[in-house]
């Protein structure tokens, strides 16, 4: 056994024994959450006060220009996409949605992230990327289909290059990668960016996404929103190792930043799509967060996890920090809030409204763009199924429905 | 230019290998993807010499990672090329299974039509080569059982030819099964002579008395039944399907129609396969028309077996036979 073996050993114990825990799972859990958390890029404390630093240095250069109204942007957009999102939770407990994912805690990776990127760049998203979709000017209404249930997509992928919500965990960061091989085929210095979770980080297709986006040296920012739960399983469920760690054994750079840092958001992708523009390859970004509220409304996360878990994270809230910081740098006054908060208004109003205004799909669309040159079976069953409809019409129209006789 | 003699006697392996290159002469969009496909020319040599004269970026030796090939084949689909990716046998597509079911076959219609995924997933399969397990089966029914994906199978060097020109021209997911035991089987290829269209089934052998239908690697055996049957009297007519999805009932039905008596034949295990299908399908189609009942001979419920014995499991010229003279005994 070598020294550092025996070091690394050591407080593995001494966490159990201080926590006063007898089996080796809990005392393990407790030194990964304590070994992760110094490596991260932050350039706005909890508090609202900028960090600077030699280890920041690198990341910091790219918001250094930032100025008062683009950080106000950044707010109006987190302040917006939460109250979107709260909309949507509300709407589905309403029995107006079927389902909702929720991003609550998430708006400074998703904004950060979002606002750094070109209209030329592309997304692949999973399913909770609603940020970042605004960022993409996808209107949020348009988000809200697939989880009504009448359609499963709900946007043009290439109207905004924003692809389709992904509900398969991490397919989509093959999608990217592919799409990303197309880019540096055609020559283009745009790039491509794959959001994944902490959860997806464990599926093979993430694990061959690194294999080949490293191996053809694609211009792809794998962003792995790390909000510490996939559904019931913490991230210790998923790996032993630092998530932004496993760059390296694909070989190339993996960066940890603080996810509910916005400007440490925009200023680390930045700095991760330059080098994808750069012919530099991927990079991944493990954005550290936490997913406040539940996986999605049919989860119950106070089956395990704990309250203080979440006060904790509250006490890092990504909207609270810039406010605090805005604030502080007189980057505001009360109308600049008091307007915002009548525009978060307009906006809740405006989803709830479209919401329930959201017609059912026609009954056709069943056989719609199953292929795209058509297919004699989809033809077939398309028309025994008007045949059935239109059988109704006809029972209608000779009298036998019920209420249409003349007696 | 009018006089000259266009048409080849190739290898069906080289008439795909042909086929490829005329794709990837006319369009650059077309890309060539899979293991082992560039520097080696595939395992089987189908796509020899393509990366010699077309270079790594057209046809591209992929990481081990049948997932990560129809994975990235979708995005770069999605960026407007138009990949053929290889798969190397029929029994290492299950990696891949999940992105060619969930995500290739789903994209379009979740899309709205917004965009297209023109990918062919070429798949050396079937038995007869003696090969060690996961090497030999035919799992185009788990497949076909897919909306969203086409499903096709040549019998011969000039449909191989002309069925690769179409899918790769489809703008939609294309299951190119490739019968790999007929690799080295030569046959006429006109690369002018354009053929019906890729649904079509064929009737490679007109008769009377029974109908065969068999797609790939089945044809050629229904052509020796045929031929043994003929000497004993027996007018059998051969209908090769050609694509399984879809699947032309129409020709079916105008043959059994005319013969009355059907008989299915494939290599992939009977049940829930695509003799199923047919048979219930032709049963409604037809049924004042049945002399006897849809018969089916193919693979068992038991995973592929050793080489040595292959022979036992696959349908041979003797259980045809059987089957034909069942069919006829009603």
């Amino acid at each position: 056994m070598t020294v550092e073996s025996t070091a690394a050993r050591k407080p593995r114990r001494s966490a159990g024994s201080k926590a006063g825990t007898t089996g080796t799972e809990r005392t393990t859990r407790t030194t990964a959450r304590k070994a992760a958390e110094p490596e991260l890029v932050q350039l706005l404390t909890p508090e609202g006060k900028r960090v600077k630093n030699a280890k920041n240095a690198e990341y910091a250069k790219y918001v250094a220009g930032i100025t008062p109204e683009e950080l106000r942007g950044l707010y109006r957009d987190m302040v917006l996409t939460r109250r979107f999102d709260a909309e949507a939770t509300a709407l589905q407990r309403q029995g107006e949605l079927g389902l909702w994912a929720s991003l609550l805690g998430q708006e400074a990776a998703q904004i950060g992230s979002g606002r750094a990127l070109r209209d030329d760049d592309y997304v692949f998203p999973t399913y909770r990327e609603h940020g970042v979709a605004w960022c993409r000017g996808v209107d949020p209404t348009n988000l809200l289909g697939m989880f009504r249930g009448v359609n499963n997509g709900g946007w043009d992928p290439n109207g905004n290059n924003f692809h389709l919500y992904t509900i398969v965990i991490g397919s989509q960061t093959l999608h990217a990668t592919g799409y990303a091989m197309g880019v540096a085929k055609d020559g283009a210095d745009s790039a491509v960016i794959a959001y994944f979770g902490d959860g997806a980080s464990s599926q093979g297709d993430v694990a061959e996404s690194f294999t080949f986006s490293a191996v053809y040296n694609a211009p792809v920012v794998f962003f792995c929103q790390n909000n510490q739960w996939a559904i019931s399983e913490p991230t210790e469920k998923q790996t032993r190792v630092p998530l932004y760690q496993r760059a390296q054994g694909y070989g190339f750079p993996g960066v940890r930043v603080d996810g509910n840092d916005v400007l440490a958001c925009l200023a680390v992708t930045r700095w991760a799509l330059d080098r994808a523009r750069d012919g530099e390859g991927p990079t991944l970004v493990e954005a550290y967060t936490y997913r406040m509220g539940a996986h999605t409304t049919s989860d119950d996360p106070t089956k395990y996890r704990a309250d203080e878990e979440r006060e904790a994270w509250e006490a890092k809230d990504p909207i609270l920090r810039l406010r605090r910081h805005l604030e502080a740098s007189n980057h505001t006054d009360e109308g600049f809030f008091a307007e915002l908060e009548a525009e978060s208004e307009a906006l809740g109003r405006r989803v709830r409204e479209a919401v329930r205004a959201m017609p059912d799909p026609d009954r056709f669309a069943i056989f719609e763009h199953v292929y795209a040159d058509g297919h004699a079976l989809v033809d077939e069953e398309r028309a025994q199924f008007a045949a059935y409809q239109a059988s109704f019409a006809t029972e209608a129209e000779s009298g036998f429905a019920a209420g249409s006789g003349d007696n | 230019m009018a006089e000259t003699v266009t048409s080849k006697n190739l290898a069906l392996a080289k008439a795909i290998n042909e086929s490829l290159r005329r794709a990837l002469e006319e369009d650059p969009k077309v890309l060539i993807m899979g293991e082992d496909v560039g520097k080696l020319g595939g395992v089987f040599r189908v796509t020899d010499g393509l990366q010699k004269d077309f270079g790594e970026s057209r046809v591209i030796d992929t990481p081990l990672a049948e997932s990560g090939i129809v994975g990235t084949a979708i995005g770069l689909a999605l960026r407007g090329y138009r990949p053929v990716v290889e798969i190397q046998f029929d029994g290492f597509v299950f990696p891949a299974y999940d992105q060619i079911v969930t995500q290739l076959a789903k994209m379009h219609a979740r899309s709205l039509g917004k965009v297209k995924l023109p990918v062919v997933v070429r798949i050396p399969y079937g038995g007869g080569i003696g090969a060690v397990e996961h090497h030999s089966e035919s799992p185009e029914a788990l497949f076909a059982h897919v909306s969203g994906l086409k499903i096709v199978s040549p019998s011969n060097a000039s449909d191989a030819y002309w069925m690769m020109q179409q899918a790769i021209q489809s703008d939609d997911p294309v299951i190119f099964f490739e019968p790999k035991r007929r690799y080295w089987d030569k046959g006429e290829v006109n690369p002018e002579a354009i053929p019906g269209p890729l649904h079509r089934a064929q009737v490679v052998r007109e008769g009377t008395d029974l109908t065969l239908v068999a797609y790939g690697p089945m044809v050629k055996l229904c052509q020796e039944v045929a031929a043994a049957a003929a000497e004993e009297g027996k007018n059998l007519e051969i209908l090769d399907l050609r694509s399984v999805s879809p699947l032309d009932f129409d020709a079916i039905q105008t043959s059994v129609e005319k013969t009355r008596r059907l008989v299915v034949v494939h290599e992939a295990p009977v049940f829930f396969g695509s003799g199923a299908e047919i048979a219930a399908r032709i049963t409604e189609r037809c049924f004042y028309h049945l002399e006897a009942p849809v018969l089916r001979v193919g693979g068992y419920h038991a995973p592929y077996p050793p080489a040595r014995l292959e022979e036992e499991y696959l349908p041979g010229l003797d259980r045809v036979l059987d089957a034909v003279d069942r069919a006829l005994a009603y």
